[in-house]
């Protein structure tokens, strides 16, 4: 298990570091002067002089690299130049509230996807089926920031009984965090739902084949029995370790959701640095997403592997 | 057993008699399958529909999709305007059949920008393997690390915010699945004992690359390509509602998406179509994606 630790470490540290070489080339695309960009709209000569040396921009790429990757390592992220903070600081504050939408949303796609997945593979074929694959397709190709506008349309310009924007920390009242949450959660979900509920059926179909499955229901297992308590754990591995997987796309729905909803998360963190061209954020931004977005499939792995011995050779 | 087989030796056969074929042509039984497929033809229907709609949108579109009309801001669905207007009187409807341009445009040419980098690479790094190999997939998975969205949202804000960038960004964000799917697909083409067969005779690595291993890892990058095209039509939308894509007064659905926020009390028409469009696009591409899929997939074929 160690070994496989190790291999699968060493797999993944240079995946990060290419991936924020990638990250801070970005800055090169800019058009013209590269400090003059990153300035934004200011244009006080003091400004621009201050951020070429800051960003060492008279030296050349490799060693401003280097000296970028050094402070991300220390944990300094840059300066806002818009918000006169360090980018670290503004990730920090942000991050919990996107936090909570992404285990909210993953909650709601278990919610529904894990049980609408068991039931069409139970009842592969049938009408039940057919719905629930329906509904999985159109969770997949329902863009979410238009679902939350029709719930915005419905449920807070129609019946008024959910805010349309605003968020409330749970620390000042989790009842009013709870319904601003409500609708973000589930539109952001959705989408991961269909991916669930695909998961889970073509799971829950691999192991109701198999033959310990049918020797339980020859012994005259209760089918509820059946499902619960002799399939669906070992279905459990791969729904969980793609459940992984799919945090990703839910970091990237963040962004979209946070805007609809005015939540202020991270997404909404980086569209707003995005178009303050404040490009330090928006880096900032994208490396920790990235370094999260690794973990988490680390952690898939190694979940993985500690579930499924057979694994641990790979 | 064709006739040539039966006929006895030194007999020559009429030209004009077409040798019958054992079976139907690939294309053909592809085909025959896919049309089996009710769920993919709906999709393949909308699709064209939608393109049709794109490419004669001209012809199509009751009003000029860029025409302000000072006197009618805002109104509700009616005859003369059947999907109402916007905040400055653009007709919504003419907008929907003109915005087909800027989603199907980007769903298409981002896809073809992701598969012309993704092919090439993903074909030497599966064949040539060793180092490049892990160069190009060290690369990948750097790529792969970063949420495409977030990618594509990233480097539209450093290109700056144009329909153009948009596609290109949301090409390069899906360069890397094509490199990975090609790679892989190369290597399990590249055992085959054709191609063994085809390098015993002494043909140059190029060659069995282009005649031997891509027309058999087509059918796989054709599936993948369709559903992305899905993907990055939802993208190119979502980049357009941050304002990071088409930029106004030009129409797209994502973009007019953006503007109907604003005004969903006072003209909830203005969310609807245009939602409705993208919705309906990318469903049609995943259903003819999935359609595709199965109709390619040997493992069904008996």
């Amino acid at each position: 298990m160690l070994r496989f630790l190790v291999q699968r470490l060493a797999l993944a540290i240079p995946t990060l570091v290419i991936a924020s070489m990638i990250i801070f080339t970005l800055q090169q695309l800019l058009p013209g002067d590269t400090a003059t960009a990153l300035s934004g709209e200011e244009r006080d000569p003091e400004v621009i002089a201050f951020i070429r040396q800051k960003y060492h921009l008279d030296q050349p790429l490799p060693v401003r690299y280097a000296l970028w990757a050094g402070g991300v390592l220390q944990g300094d992220l840059g300066e806002s130049i818009r918000l006169q903070k360090p980018v670290i600081d503004l990730v920090i504050e942000k991050l919990p509230v996107t936090l909570e939408l992404a285990c909210l949303a993953m909650l709601v796609a278990l919610v529904i996807g894990v049980p609408m997945g068991i039931l069409s593979a139970v009842k592969r074929g049938t009408a039940a089926d057919t719905i629930a694959n329906g509904i999985a397709l159109w969770g997949l190709s329902v863009p979410n920031f238009w679902l939350g506008i029709l719930m915005i349309l419905l449920f807070s310009v129609q019946l008024g009984w959910l805010p349309a924007s605003g968020y409330v920390s749970p620390f000042e009242s989790l009842s009013e965090n709870l319904r601003s949450m409500a609708m973000p959660a589930f539109v952001l979900g959705n989408a991961i739902a269909a991916v669930m509920m695909r998961h889970t059926r073509a799971a829950m179909l691999g192991v109701l084949g198999s033959d310990y499955v049918r020797t339980a229901w020859a012994k005259g297992v209760s089918p509820l029995r059946l499902i619960l308590r002799h399939a669906l754990p070992n279905a459990a591995i791969p729904i969980i370790t793609l459940g992984a997987l799919e945090f990703g796309q839910l970091l990237s729905g963040a962004v979209l959701t946070e805007q609809v909803f005015s939540v202020p998360g991270f997404g909404k963190l980086m569209v707003d640095a995005v178009f303050n061209r404040d490009y330090a954020t928006v880096q900032g931004v994208v490396i920790c997403t990235a370094t999260t977005y690794v973990l988490l499939n680390l952690a898939a792995d190694l979940l993985a592997a500690f579930v499924n011995p057979k694994l641990r050779r790979a | 057993m064709t006739k040539a087989a039966i006929a006895p030796a030194g007999v020559a056969l009429p030209a004009a008699e077409p040798v019958p074929r054992a079976e139907p042509g690939p294309i053909r039984e592809f085909w025959t399958r896919l049309k089996a497929r009710r769920s993919a033809m709906l999709g393949l229907v909308i699709v064209v529909a939608l393109i049709l709609m794109a490419v004669f949108a001209d012809w199509i579109a009751p009003y000029d999709p860029i025409a302000t009309d000072w006197g009618a801001i805002r109104t509700a669905p009616s005859w003369a305007h059947p999907f109402g207007t916007d905040e400055v009187g653009h007709d919504v409807l003419a907008r929907i059949v003109f915005g087909a341009r800027a989603s199907l445009g980007a769903g298409l040419t981002s896809v073809a920008l992701a598969v012309a980098l993704g092919l090439p690479f993903g074909l030497i790094a599966g064949y040539a393997g060793g180092v490049v190999d892990m160069v190009i997939m060290r690369l990948t998975d750097a790529l792969l690390a970063i949420p495409f969205l977030i990618l594509a949202i990233a480097l539209a804000a450093f290109l700056g915010p144009s329909l153009t960038n948009a596609m290109v960004a949301i090409g390069l964000s899906a360069t890397s699945t094509f490199v990975r799917l090609t790679r892989a697909q190369v290597q399990a083409v590249a055992a085959e004992e054709f191609v063994e067969a085809a390098r015993a005779v002494g043909n140059p690595p190029w060659r069995i690359a282009i005649h031997h291993i891509v027309p058999n890892i087509v059918p796989a990058i054709l599936v993948q390509a369709t559903l992305t095209i899905a993907a990055a039509i939802i993208a190119e939308a979502s980049l357009s509602f941050l304002g990071l894509g088409q930029q106004p007064p030009e129409p797209s659905w994502g973009s007019m998406l953006n503007v109907a926020k604003n005004f969903l009390e006072q003209a909830p028409w203005m969310a609807i179509w245009p939602g409705a469009s993208i919705f309906l696009a990318v469903l049609a591409f995943n259903l003819l994606g999935d359609g595709l899929r199965d109709a390619l997939d040997p493992r069904q074929r008996t």
